[in-house]
């Protein structure tokens, strides 16, 4: 279908190019003699015409492409601040549009009816302050609005994460990301240092640090429905961006800066498989800042959890710790009772239960 | 008095002949065309460098629309071109994709946008217009026009190196730009594109200072600020942005150097990449990025207000009609040249940048929009009741509002850190900026070169096929960016080599709009070359053109149309009125030239104006103060 408007609106082109270049060559012939050296030549009703004929099928084309690109934006935001952004979007994007019709139509109107007639003289009229008034006033209403309106939102979404919110440590790298979660008993992520970047341990995580002795990692993102989750976000080689379309959330990885961004996933993914009718649809992390060759294909997948599946899973996960027991050896000694706590008795145990994921 | 006056315009005759005379003597091919202090030649010199830029640039752009068009093509075909750019599957590089985007965007803003337009019309209007004999300093304005050309020889060479040009896209942030080992891009490549810029800054102050001296010091008698057109109040804000605002993109380039060759932790910290923790730590990759965007802000008025300042002219000239407003659009490119300095994080929105710093760039950055309308609005009430004359330069001038409007519209909404947590860094931006700025720089661009070339070359552009190169630009623009906005409020990110990673179907919902786009980019670029043909052949092969071919009011138009170096062949002409009396009540003409003395048009003075005959005399007595200055 798209391709068809593509085609149609290629076509009008082209039509409008011929019948352009047809004009040229029967005016040149009509005149007789090329351009006189009056500055109007036979052209300038036909330019002034198509500049209002150019908006019509603006308009016409352009509310077209609109409704027909409408299903493929995204959907409905599967967060509680994304809802709000959307709507926000949406009556700005209302605003903006009135604001673009209304000038351009203006502006092309204009052009059409004050194409040089020779019988009449152009309106001397230089200034007048009232208009300029209302048309500084009101804008600036309208953007006093738009602020205040974007101002709230904005200091809703960047506050303070709630303190219930599952903290979920996301680290960039050339190419992919890290996933790594802050355990089920003291909620909390244990520090990490590149400086202890090794093969296993890619994410340098410190084992002198007690909170690090229940963290796990994974390779997928599973978040609860309908509770806080608060990303920490971290690089380890150059700048990305964590970007989550569906739950219009993104924040850069910054190299030696940790960021941070909160939100509350509102629809799981398999509400979204149903409602999109797309029964293999899964939310995606990509990478918004320009990272190098692989960019591009920087995402993980993220499952939305009805908080009691988000429970079930997060207890299956096994410690870092566990799943590397040698890392025991960096414990200092006065942690080392705590830490061994997460070391699985028998390893055989352990080897069963190690499957990432439930999905 | 009188005998004074005389006497002054007798050593002014015998000092210019004498002149002549020297120049004559001495100015061989290579002074007069090469290494020449004529701002007209330094202009033309700017102008045709900025066109090779711009079809560069271009081509590029159609390369990676290919690639996004048209994903699954082979691009076999290339090979020749661009040899091991193309892979073994016959697919681009995907590191060439970034360099090719990254090379876009430097050679449009940098090379085309500002040297190409400012650089032209800065050199080449500011002294015909303000009435000087040339640029305050034509020895610096030389050494400025070759201090770019310096930097684009570097530039040029940096896309023919094996590990390829710079490729962190055009704001290269570090650390991908500081690491080599992040990308190939990022060694000889990124020393190359540092090593240019810095060139670049260098080229851009000399330029910078030389407008805003001129502007100041060299205005004719008669000439007061108010009186000036109001493509010199742009030209001087863009002087004055770009006075202010380069140094520091010199000292984020400086540091990122040292980053780079010296060990130093400016902007890395805490990096482990390719198997190895690197030692810096302290430093901040926002730091760059806040020093980046100070000038990248500026910036993009740098390359706006230029074309802002020669549409207000072309408008009002072709419109027959007074600009609307003359004082408010002073007012607001004064205000815009103000706030463009206090917005530059809201590039930075979701960088990590502490939220309340976003909150104060959102409201600063929604303050902007007002003067923006502003203009916007003037420009319409401008053609309002005018007699509109659609020379190619009024189209590509109302064009050019059309798109500063359109795009325009959607700054509001990026300008919104709320609204801008999705939309950042996705087609949306894309869509935006190209078509506030980059087609609507580039289309003041176009005007201005229709609209002088008599000026430059005393010859005239072929009008017919001016007309088409507009229609085809015109709607070309729109059919590449106005769809980029729906590919970007689904969340398609920008410098993606191909979409499938965002997975669940969502690339093959805009297969056919990326090769929609593609397409109507491909046709836009190769309408370009009616143009180039236009503007060469009528270099050498065009009509000769009249003294003012548009009836226009300015100063340019009194001098001989093939100007030589000093501009005027006599005095320079007093200036009496402001530059927009079009279509005045009264008047014979629809058209009272700057240099018309009130004295001489009683019938169509307005009241007040009537007072000023008064002080012609004034004007006058300053002939000998001004000859004075030439006379070094």
């Amino acid at each position: 279908m798209n391709y068809l408007i593509g085609l149609l609106a290629i076509v009008f082109f082209f039509l409008a190019v011929s019948v352009i270049a047809k004009s040229v060559k029967l005016n040149n012939k009509l005149s007789g003699t090329e351009d006189d050296d009056s500055t109007v030549d036979n052209f300038n009703n036909a330019n002034g015409i198509g500049m209002l004929i150019f908006w019509l099928l603006f308009v016409i084309l352009g509310s077209w492409s609109f409704l027909n690109a409408r299903p493929d934006f995204l959907p409905i935001a599967a967060s509680e601040h994304g809802v709000k952004t959307d709507n926000m979007f949406w009556s700005s994007m209302a605003v903006v549009t009135f604001a673009f019709f209304i000038s351009n139509t203006l502006l092309f109107y204009f052009a059409y009816k004050y194409r040089f007639n020779k019988n009449r003289k152009a309106t001397f009229y230089p200034v007048n302050h009232k208009l300029e008034l209302i048309w500084t006033v009101i804008p600036a209403i309208v953007m006093a609005v738009l602020v205040f309106t974007g101002w709230r939102t904005w200091r809703d979404i960047t506050s303070q994460a709630p303190s219930n919110a599952a903290v979920i440590e996301l680290t960039g790298h050339q190419f992919g990301w890290y996933v790594r979660y802050a355990g089920v008993d003291d909620g909390q992520l244990g520090n990490v240092n590149y400086k202890l970047i090794d093969e296993t341990n890619s994410l340098g995580i410190d084992f002198t640090d007690k909170s690090s002795f229940d963290d796990f990692t994974a390779t997928e993102l599973h978040l609860p429905k309908g509770q806080p989750v608060l990303l920490k976000i971290r690089a380890q080689d150059v700048l990305h961006s964590v970007y989550l379309p569906f739950h219009r959330v993104k924040m850069d990885a910054v190299p030696g800066m940790p960021t941070k961004f909160w939100f509350i996933p509102t629809i799981s993914t398999d509400e979204m498989r149903a409602k999109l009718g797309k029964p293999d649809f899964n939310f995606k992390v990509n990478c918004t800042e320009v990272c190098g060759r692989g960019h591009f294909g920087m995402s993980i997948t993220v499952f939305v959890d009805e908080p009691e599946d988000y429970k079930k899973w997060v207890a299956e996960q096994k410690p870092f710790l566990a799943t590397n027991p040698a890392y025991l050896d960096k414990v200092p000694t006065n942690l080392k009772s705590k830490a061994s706590k997460y070391i699985p008795t028998e390893p055989i145990a352990t080897d069963s239960t190690e499957a990432v994921s439930v999905n | 008095m009188s005998t004074a006056i005389s006497s002054a315009e007798e050593v002014h005759t015998h000092d210019h002949d004498h002149d002549h005379e020297h120049e004559h003597h001495e100015l061989g091919f290579i002074r007069t065309y090469i290494f020449s202090e004529d701002h007209k030649t330094i202009a033309k010199q700017y102008l045709i460098s900025g066109i090779l830029w711009a079809f560069l640039g271009g081509s590029l752009s159609i390369l990676f629309r290919l690639q996004l068009g048209f994903p699954g093509m082979s691009m076999e075909w290339l090979r020749p071109l661009l040899g091991g750019w193309i892979d073994e599957s016959g697919k681009l590089d995907k590191e060439f994709y970034l360099a090719m985007v990254t090379m876009h965007g430097t050679i449009m803003v940098f090379f085309v946008l500002t040297a190409g337009l400012s650089g032209t019309f800065s050199n080449f209007l500011i002294p015909l217009q303000v009435g000087a004999r040339d640029m305050a300093s034509g020895f610096i304005n030389m050494l400025s026009y070759w201090f770019f050309f310096l930097s684009s020889v570097i530039m040029f060479s940096s896309l023919f190196i094996e590990t390829g040009p710079a490729s962190g896209g055009w704001v290269i942030y570090p650390p991908l730009s500081a690491l080599p080992q992040a990308m190939p891009g990022s060694g000889l490549g990124m020393t190359l594109w540092l090593t240019s810029m810095t060139f670049f800054i260098v080229s851009s102050l000399m330029g910078g200072i030389n407008y805003i001296c001129t502007i100041i010091n060299l205005r004719t008698r008669g000439m007061t600020f108010t009186r000036m057109p109001l493509t010199i109040w742009s030209f001087f804000f863009t002087a004055v942005l770009g006075l202010l605002s380069f140094p520091v993109l010199l000292s984020a380039a400086l540091l990122l150097i040292f980053d780079r060759s010296f060990g130093t932790s400016f902007y890395l910290s805490e990096i482990y990449i390719q198997g190895q923790a690197l030692p810096n730590v302290g430093g901040s990759a926002i730091l760059y990025q806040h020093l980046f965007w100070f000038l990248g802000h500026p910036e993009v008025y740098i390359v706006l207000l230029p074309a802002l300042g020669m549409t207000s002219e072309i408008i009002a000239t072709n419109s027959r009609k007074p600009i609307f407003g003359y004082r408010a659009m002073i007012g607001s490119m004064m205000g815009i040249t103000a706030l463009a300095f206090i917005v530059w994080a809201h590039h930075m929105f979701v960088t990590g940048m502490n939220p309340f710093l976003g909150s104060v760039f959102m409201f600063l950055t929604l303050i902007i929009a007002v003067p923006s309308a502003v203009k916007a609005f003037n420009y319409i009430t401008t053609l309002w009741k005018g007699n509109l004359v659609f020379t190619p330069a009024m189209l590509f001038s109302i064009g050019l509002v059309s798109l500063f409007i359109s795009g325009g519209v959607t700054g509001i909404i990026l300008g919104n850190s709320a609204l801008d947590i999705n939309l950042h860094d996705t087609y949306f931006v894309v869509a935006h900026f190209h078509l506030v700025m980059g087609a609507a720089s580039f289309f003041g661009l176009m005007a201005g070169v229709y609209h002088w070339f008599p000026k430059m070359f005393g010859r005239m552009m072929n009008k017919s096929l001016g007309y088409i190169h507009f229609w085809f630009t015109f709607v070309g623009v729109y059919m590449v960016f106005f769809p980029m906005h729906y590919i970007g409020i689904a969340g398609f990110p920008r410098r993606y080599y191909t979409f499938t990673a965002l997975g669940n179907d969502s690339m093959a919902a805009f297969t056919d709009m990326n090769m929609f786009i593609s397409i109507a980019a491909i046709i836009t670029f190769s309408a370009q070359a009616i143009f180039a043909w236009n503007f060469f052949y009528s270099i050498f092969k065009g009509k000769i053109a009249p003294a003012n071919p548009w009836n226009s009011n300015t100063l340019e138009w009194t001098t001989p149309i093939n100007p030589e170096h000093g501009n005027w062949p006599g005095e320079i002409p007093a200036v009496y009125r402001w530059p927009y009396d079009y279509s005045k009540p009264g008047a014979p003409e629809d058209f009272i030239p700057q240099n018309v003395p009130h004295s001489a048009t009683l019938e169509s003075n307005l009241p007040e104006e009537n007072a000023e005959i008064a002080r012609e005399k004034d004007i006058e007595g300053l002939l000998g103060a001004q000859n004075e200055s030439y006379t070094h």
